[in-house]
């Protein structure tokens, strides 16, 4: 265990608690990422908001670049897996109303017995394959 | 104010991504692959991220409407369905896979090269597809 790095842990995650609450707090609304920016392209009504949200995830991560000075990732090979990777994760977060924000944070954070089982299910298959494939 | 709230929550939010570096598919990877070197990181980024929303949740309603709405829009449903667990479990597939879910693929997406973007491009074909073909519940 010793890539684990709890200090950035707490400190990103509560960033991430205070984003989606945030958004609850002002707008009323769930922030559920896959949800907001699939209906930011596909759906006319309330279009500006979401748009507005997807702006800040893509200023996001430029920011603490600027902040912290050896600010670097890795980031994935155009390959099959990756593109496949990308189809199911946009159809598994259609057809399964959300992802990790909006079923295993906003929807666990309101005890959704909808979002605890969906959030089950994604980390079970996530371990599975991760683990052997 | 709608829209510089809402641009605020998708910065803070990413901005908890990157710190959090769950922005690095391999990170995630570390966590969800329990056959290497267990990195349980990601753990505590949701349980830091769950405390702070379960707190902020319960005292929001309390006050009875958000400050730039008209009342909360949430999800009322409550049983399970087919659509919900297979699509959950299908989301897992793809993310274990690659390492990415929807939220840190679109944050890294203005600093990372063509894997992220080609990730992205599918994931909303995959939004556009199952728009149109909705799975029975």
């Amino acid at each position: 265990m010793d890539n684990f790095t709890p200090i950035s842990a707490l400190v990103g995650g509560s960033l991430i608690g205070l984003g989606t609450l945030l958004l609850l707090v002002t707008l009323g609304r769930i922030a559920g990422i896959s949800g907001i920016a699939s209906q930011a392209l596909f759906q006319r009504d309330g279009r500006s908001w979401r748009l507005a949200f997807v702006a800040g995830l893509l200023l996001g991560p430029l920011l603490v670049g600027l902040a912290i000075s050896d600010f670097s990732f890795s980031t994935p090979d155009l390959n099959s897996r990756t593109l496949i990777a990308g189809l199911l994760v946009g159809l598994g977060t259609a057809w399964g109303s959300g992802c990790t924000s909006g079923h295993g944070i906003c929807g666990i954070g309101r005890f959704s017995p909808r979002s605890i089982a969906a959030t089950m299910m994604f980390m079970a298959t996530g371990v599975v394959v991760a683990s052997f494939f | 104010m709608q829209l510089f709230f809402a641009l605020l929550s998708g910065l803070l939010i990413s901005a908890g991504i990157a710190v959090s570096k769950m922005i690095d598919p391999q990170k995630v990877l570390g966590f969800l692959d329990l056959t290497g070197n267990w990195d349980p990181s990601l753990a505590l980024v949701m349980a830091a991220a769950l405390v702070v929303y379960t707190i902020g949740y319960k005292l929001s309603l309390k006050k009875g409407a958000p400050l730039l709405s008209t009342g909360f829009a949430l999800p009322s449903k409550q049983q399970l369905d087919r659509s919900l667990l297979i699509g959950a479990a299908i989301f897992g597939v793809g993310w274990g896979l690659a390492g990415y879910c929807p939220g840190p693929a679109i944050a890294a997406l203005p600093a990372a090269g063509s894997g992220t973007a080609g990730f992205v491009a599918m994931m909303i074909i995959g939004w556009f597809i199952a728009g149109k073909v909705p799975l029975k519940k």
